[in-house]
Order: C-alpha cells, then sequence, then structure tokens
C-alpha cells in the first residue's frame, strides 16, 4: 500500500515539474511550484521524514512562493518566449539523465534494510540518542548535538545571506544610493 | 535491481533534469531559479529515499517494550539543513533579480547580453 502511494506521488510530482517547465505566465509556474513542493512534502511523510516534511511545506512552499511571488510583483509578470529550439539543451539533459540512470544501477532497493547507509553510525544514533541527548525525537538529537557545527554552519550561511540581500536592496537608503551612483556615472 | 525498488531514483533523477532544463533553457531570471528549486528537490527525495527501512517508522522512540524499526534518521537531518540553506540562496537570488530589473528594465537574460554589449 505504502508503495502504491509512493508511486502516484512521484507520478504527480513528475506532472507538476513538467508543467512548470512549460508554462510561461510566470504567475501559474510559481503556484505549480509550490503544489510541486507541497506534494513532495506528502511524498516525505510516506518516507517516514517527518521533519523534513514540514520544514518542506513551512520553508519551501511557504517562504520560497512568497518571495518569488514578491519578486514577480516587482519585476515582470510574463516570460518571454525564446528565439531558438532548444536542442541542444535537450541532449545535454538527455546525455546526463542517462548517466546518472547508469550511476544508480547498483544502488541498493528502495527500503532494503541491509542498505549500506544503515550499518554505519545511525544505529548509534537509534540506540543511544534517547540516553545520551534526551529528546524522543533522535532527528532533533542529531541535528541540535552530535551535528550541532554543521547546525552552526547553516546559520553562518543564512546569516551571510541576510547581509547579502541587506546589502543588495538596501532597505531604506535606497533612493539615496541611486542617486550617488547616477552622480559618479555623469 | 527492479524497476519498483528503483521508481524513486529514477523519478528523482527525471526531476533533476527537468530543473536542470529550466535552468539552462529558459531565458526568464525567475523562471531558472524555479528550475533551481525543483533541481534540489530532487535531490531532498533521492536522499530521503536512502534512508528509508521497508516496515520502520518516524526516527522518534516509540514507548513500550518490543524492537521498534526506525528510518535512518541521519539524511532527515541533511535534508533539514539543506531545505533551510536552499531558501536562503534562493532569497539572494531572488534579491539579485530586483537589483538586475532596476538596473536594466529586464530579467530577460538575451536582453540583459544586448544592453551589456552594446554600452
Amino acid at each position: 500500500m505504502d508503495i502504491f502511494i509512493d508511486i502516484i506521488l512521484l507520478t504527480l510530482l513528475s506532472a507538476t515539474a513538467l508543467a512548470v517547465a512549460r508554462i510561461r505566465k510566470l504567475f501559474c509556474a510559481i503556484m505549480m511550484f509550490g503544489i510541486f513542493s507541497l506534494v513532495s512534502a506528502c511524498l516525505f511523510v510516506t518516507m517516514d521524514a517527518v521533519d523534513v516534511a514540514f520544514t518542506e511545506a513551512a520553508v519551501g512552499t511557504g517562504i520560497a512562493t512568497i518571495l518569488m511571488l514578491a519578486t514577480m510583483a516587482l519585476t515582470s509578470t510574463e516570460e518571454k518566449r525564446p528565439p531558438y529550439q532548444p536542442l541542444v539543451a535537450l541532449l545535454v539533459v538527455v546525455v546526463t539523465g542517462s548517466v546518472l540512470v547508469y550511476g544508480t544501477m547498483d544502488l541498493p532497493d528502495y527500503g532494503d534494510p541491509m542498505a549500506p547507509i544503515h550499518q554505519h553510525v545511525a544505529p548509534r544514533y537509534i540506540q543511544q540518542s534517547p540516553e545520551e541527548v534526551g529528546p524522543p525525537n533522535m532527528v532533533t538529537s542529531v541535528l541540535a548535538s552530535y551535528r550541532g557545527f554543521d547546525t552552526l554552519g547553516e546559520t553562518a550561511v543564512i546569516f551571510t545571506a541576510g547581509l547579502s540581500i541587506y546589502a543588495l536592496l538596501g532597505l531604506g537608503r535606497r533612493e539615496n544610493r541611486d542617486h550617488i551612483v547616477e552622480d559618479d556615472h555623469a | 535491481m527492479n524497476l519498483i525498488g528503483h521508481y524513486n531514483y529514477l523519478i528523482s533523477i527525471f526531476l533533476m533534469m527537468v530543473g536542470f532544463f529550466v535552468v539552462i533553457c529558459r531565458g526568464n531570471l525567475i523562471k531558472k531559479l524555479i528550475g533551481l528549486n525543483i533541481f534540489s528537490t530532487s535531490v531532498f527525495i533521492l536522499y530521503i529515499t536512502m534512508g528509508k527501512v521497508a516496515g520502520g517508522t518516524a526516527p522518534i522512540v516509540v514507548p513500550g517494550p518490543g524492537p521498534h524499526i526506525y528510518t535512518n534518521p541521519l539524511p532527515h537531518v541533511l535534508i533539514l539543513t539543506a531545505i533551510v540553506v536552499g531558501v536562503a540562496t534562493t532569497a539572494v537570488g531572488l534579491a539579485l533579480t530586483v537589483r538586475i530589473k532596476e538596473r536594466y528594465g529586464t530579467i530577460e537574460e538575451d536582453e540583459i547580453r544586448l544592453k551589456d554589449e552594446s554600452l
């Protein structure tokens, strides 16, 4: 039953992605991307990744879609038709895709409990983290304790992103700065 | 390998290639960022697929006796970080798009190139 839901959701995802690639109205494309994100969040739930699912639903679907809509409102709402046929791009994509499919041939089947990924550190996290760290949610334990430095790095990335957006858009004193740049040109 | 067991991998590669195609082929900068996001979501699906254990449950301790099977929590942690970082980079890209629109008056790649060449 699980695998059945999984296959339906994945097929739905491919249809949505193709629609995003084809639609020229940016508003529709952004909305389709929101649907894409939400369906992928459902897929994460069927694959037992509940933390990932609600982060994707909140951050991927919510914030990313709102940011894209805001940018669309500030720029343009329609994509121009490209003057050339995308044959070379299609060829590159098909070749890359076939190489990747060839690369996945040796991977273990979906849900295989003997896969190498389940043999190394994961058993320790599953067995020891409730005693060693405390919270019943193992994802929280690994995120905040065993891999705390990764989370620190993530915070640094977000801080840098915030700074660069502030530098790019210069909230508040934007009119002034544009005048200065124009004066320099003159 | 069998087709059902590898269906997740095949579809995530397909989604990756759709995202890649949008990034290299569409001239609109917002559309490129949407393609980039589709690409990154497909990588998330690939990772989460690898963590799944058949018959397992979400990695939250189930009280009570008996051996419980849990899905591998490690890919979930990595992808949680990746989702948040992905949105941060998308936000920077969108801010750049707004600036480009202010300077060039367009967000179509070929028109931007024309304006650059005419300088």
